[in-house]
């Protein structure tokens, strides 16, 4: 065990926790603050890995803007906080989910661990995540993507302009 | 450095979560937030591949995959919005116009 893994450790349990809590909290609002907590560890975990680019772009997008963005979400379709009425879950529903989860879970967990066992696989390299490295890859290989994915944000843009537009009076 | 498995572990708990969340949940931003948690269990993958197999690719994809995180929330936030002024109600059971 190196110093990483006790910190990846720690991170993974409080990241675990907060993700279970953002799927099981009746309020709405606490859900959106465990789910910044959630995408912290895993941006966190990124710097642990040594992926500092897309760790920090984590952190910036994910816990910056679309938290926030969510939280916008929530205050616009007026969630009754505290209240679960907007939000029930009947047992049935938990039931199915919940059990289901559960054996993707360890169905997951234990193939992981019998290809991979934790004793005997060797600790991956520390990985070159710099932005130079990225830079690199991303506009060398993968330029058509980067394109696409621009194009993408744009399209994206535009539509939720126009269907979030309040339509005053019809259309002229 | 982190040993594979570990992360992998980790990543399989945020994505089993995200499954209960869509599954359990009638809230559509709640909905919207499950799926979130998924990608993210999708993005520890591609990166712990990435260090364990040397390659800088998996990285590029982790970035391609929050690129459209993020488009599909600002959309999907746009379509909740939309539905709570027309239906006063984000209860994602209530969408049935178009159920078969």
């Amino acid at each position: 065990m190196t110093a990483q893994e006790y910190a990846f450790l720690v991170v993974a349990v409080i990241g675990s926790l907060s993700a279970i809590a953002v799927v099981t909290a009746r309020n709405v609002v606490h859900a959106a603050l465990y789910l910044v907590v959630a995408l912290a560890a895993v941006g966190v975990t990124f710097l642990l890995v040594g992926a500092e680019f897309v760790g920090w772009t984590q952190i910036l997008i994910y816990v910056g803007a679309i938290v926030i963005l969510f939280l916008f979400g929530l205050m616009l379709t007026k969630a009754p906080i505290g209240r679960d009425t907007l939000d029930y879950m009947g047992w049935k529903s938990r039931a199915v989910g919940g059990a289901l989860a559960t054996v993707l879970f360890l169905g997951l967990a234990s193939l992981t661990l019998r290809v991979w066992p934790v004793g005997t696989t060797p600790a991956s390299p520390p990985v070159d995540g710099s932005t130079a490295a990225i830079g690199t890859s991303l506009f060398h290989d993968y330029v058509l993507p980067f394109e696409v994915v621009s194009f993408l944000l744009l399209a994206a843009l535009i539509g939720a302009i126009v269907l979030a537009r309040k339509d005053d009076g019809g259309d002229q | 450095m982190i040993r594979l498995p570990l992360v992998l572990v980790f990543a399989a708990l945020l994505f089993s979560a995200g499954v209960y969340g869509v599954l359990a949940r009638r809230n559509a931003v709640m909905v919207l937030m499950a799926i979130e948690l998924m990608l993210n269990a999708v993005n520890l993958n591609l990166i712990a591949f990435s260090a364990s197999l040397k390659d800088v690719s998996g990285q590029v994809f982790a970035l391609f995959v929050i690129a459209v995180a993020a488009a599909e929330v600002g959309i999907g936030l746009a379509l909740v919005i939309l539905l709570f002024r027309n239906r006063a109600s984000i209860n994602v059971d209530e969408v049935d116009l178009l159920k078969w």
